[in-house]
């Protein structure tokens, strides 16, 4: 295996299209580098992205929302008071991912490009809104997170793009986001489901939803019709009821030692519920 | 194969190893550099056996390269202990048992070091969290909260 350390986006492109064999990207290593001690899908070549300057930054644009380096670890987005209060179900999915010295390392961009249908950053990545931006040979693109993954351990990207970092959009007043996941411990563990909603008001009421599914599908899906069951309303218990149903019926699980088909299609509807009031409950500025 | 060249700092010392470049730092420091006080229990970041402090961040040596290690400045549990005495925690977990078979407790050290750098008054709760990815299958880790909290309490009245 080769290593690279290149210094820019474009050197690490070039390196990467003139590469022969399986190509893999370095930022936190906590899957990668599981994969190289398993021999599941070696690297012939592994492209070290963190010599590339600004890739470890938190940046606030100029149209007010932020851009997260690729490499920035969950640490550093759980350490950014005013990222973590903008997008706490961002930054409340990161910290859930493995341990201590888990998060000093991992990165939002390496959980995404991972492809798991379980990866708890990906649902609150996708219900904020946000996207990557990837650099190929031919420029510069930014891409909605939610047209990444395509299947489990799978993602759209081609030989020789690479994302650069996470944009999220501008947090305006009376929006909220959350995230909830099951699991049958109390930390260390993959989801069974997961749930983000981002959800942002007009007088207490709901004018527009996002609701994302994790864990219950060949990929993290977005849950639209149970989003517009939500639009309009104030989030009583009626709503929440229907919400919950509607989450259930769009879940498609599998059964596997997590968890089966039919216990993952109640426990989303659960977990839905839950992270609709949460994410209200912040919108409306309760916390 | 080549081998790459690395320079870096382990516990204030200049240390320079040829590593391929698939050894983790894990392997570098106990195969290479002769540091084996940092144990591989899983050798994929579960167990925090190998825990070490990778440019002051908590991490399993196991999840990152050896090669990665240029130019960065590591804490390994043999840089803990000062020229006379052992380290609090140390002293700590020998005096309250929190230890039985050891392989775990030089990553348990590394990591609740790091947490009382940060935290000197942790909660149970916090104490836990943290130790979350350091596996025990002695101890049943009452003794190993117990010690830190002790601990941190130590510091706090010395502070």
């Amino acid at each position: 295996m080769q290593y690279h350390t290149p210094s820019s986006f474009s050197e690490a492109v070039t390196i990467s299209n003139s590469a022969d064999g399986l190509v893999k990207y370095l930022a936190g290593g906590t899957d990668v580098l599981v994969q190289l001690k398993i021999g599941n899908n070696s690297p012939d070549h592994l492209i070290d992205i963190k010599k590339i300057p600004g890739v470890k930054e938190i940046a606030l644009r100029e149209d007010g929302g932020w851009t997260i380096g690729a490499a920035v670890s969950g640490v550093q987005l759980t350490n950014h008071k005013k990222l973590s209060r903008e997008w706490p179900g961002l930054v409340e999915g990161m910290e859930l991912v493995g341990s201590a010295q888990i998060q000093s390392r991992a990165t939002l961009v390496g959980n995404l490009c991972n492809g798991s249908p379980a990866a708890d950053s990906v649902p609150g990545m996708i219900a904020a809104g946000a996207t990557v931006s990837v650099v190929s040979s031919s420029g510069t693109t930014e891409v909605l997170v939610e047209d990444i993954p395509v299947g489990p351990g799978l993602t759209n990207l081609g030989t020789g793009e690479i994302i650069t970092a996470v944009n999220l959009p501008k947090r305006n007043k009376h929006e909220g986001d959350a995230y909830l996941r099951f699991i049958p411990r109390t930390e260390m563990d993959i989801a069974v489901v997961g749930c983000a909603v981002n959800l942002s008001l007009e007088n207490e009421v709901i004018r527009s939803a996002k609701v994302v599914l994790g864990a219950v599908g060949p990929k993290v899906e977005v849950a639209t019709p149970a989003a517009e069951c939500l639009l309009g309303e104030n989030l009583d218990e009626n709503i929440l009821s229907i919400f919950s149903d509607k989450c259930s019926e769009l879940a498609k699980p599998i059964s596997d030692k997590r968890g089966s088909e039919e216990f993952r299609k109640e426990v989303i509807g659960v977990i839905a519920k839950r992270a609709a009031k949460k994410a209200y409950d912040r919108a409306l500025g309760n916390k | 194969m080549n081998k790459i060249h690395v320079k870096t700092n382990i516990n204030g010392d200049q240390v320079e190893f040829l590593a391929d470049s698939r050894e983790t730092l894990l392997d570098c420091l106990r195969d290479h550099v002769g540091l084996t006080g940092s144990k591989e229990g899983c050798g994929t970041g579960d167990c925090g056996a190998c825990s070490c402090i990778f440019d002051g961040e908590l991490v399993s040596s196991c999840l990152v390269l050896g090669v990665e290690a240029e130019g960065k400045s590591i804490e390994t549990i043999e840089g803990m202990a000062g020229q006379e005495d052992l380290h609090p925690l140390q002293k700590k977990f020998i005096e309250m048992a929190a230890l039985q078979c050891g392989f775990c407790t030089p990553g348990i050290l590394v990591a609740a070091k790091a947490l009382l750098e940060k935290n000197n008054n942790p909660t149970e709760t916090e104490v836990r969290y943290w130790l979350a990815g350091n596996l025990c299958r002695c101890t049943g880790y009452d003794k190993i909260i117990k010690a830190v909290m002790e601990t941190a309490k130590d510091i706090r009245e010395t502070a």
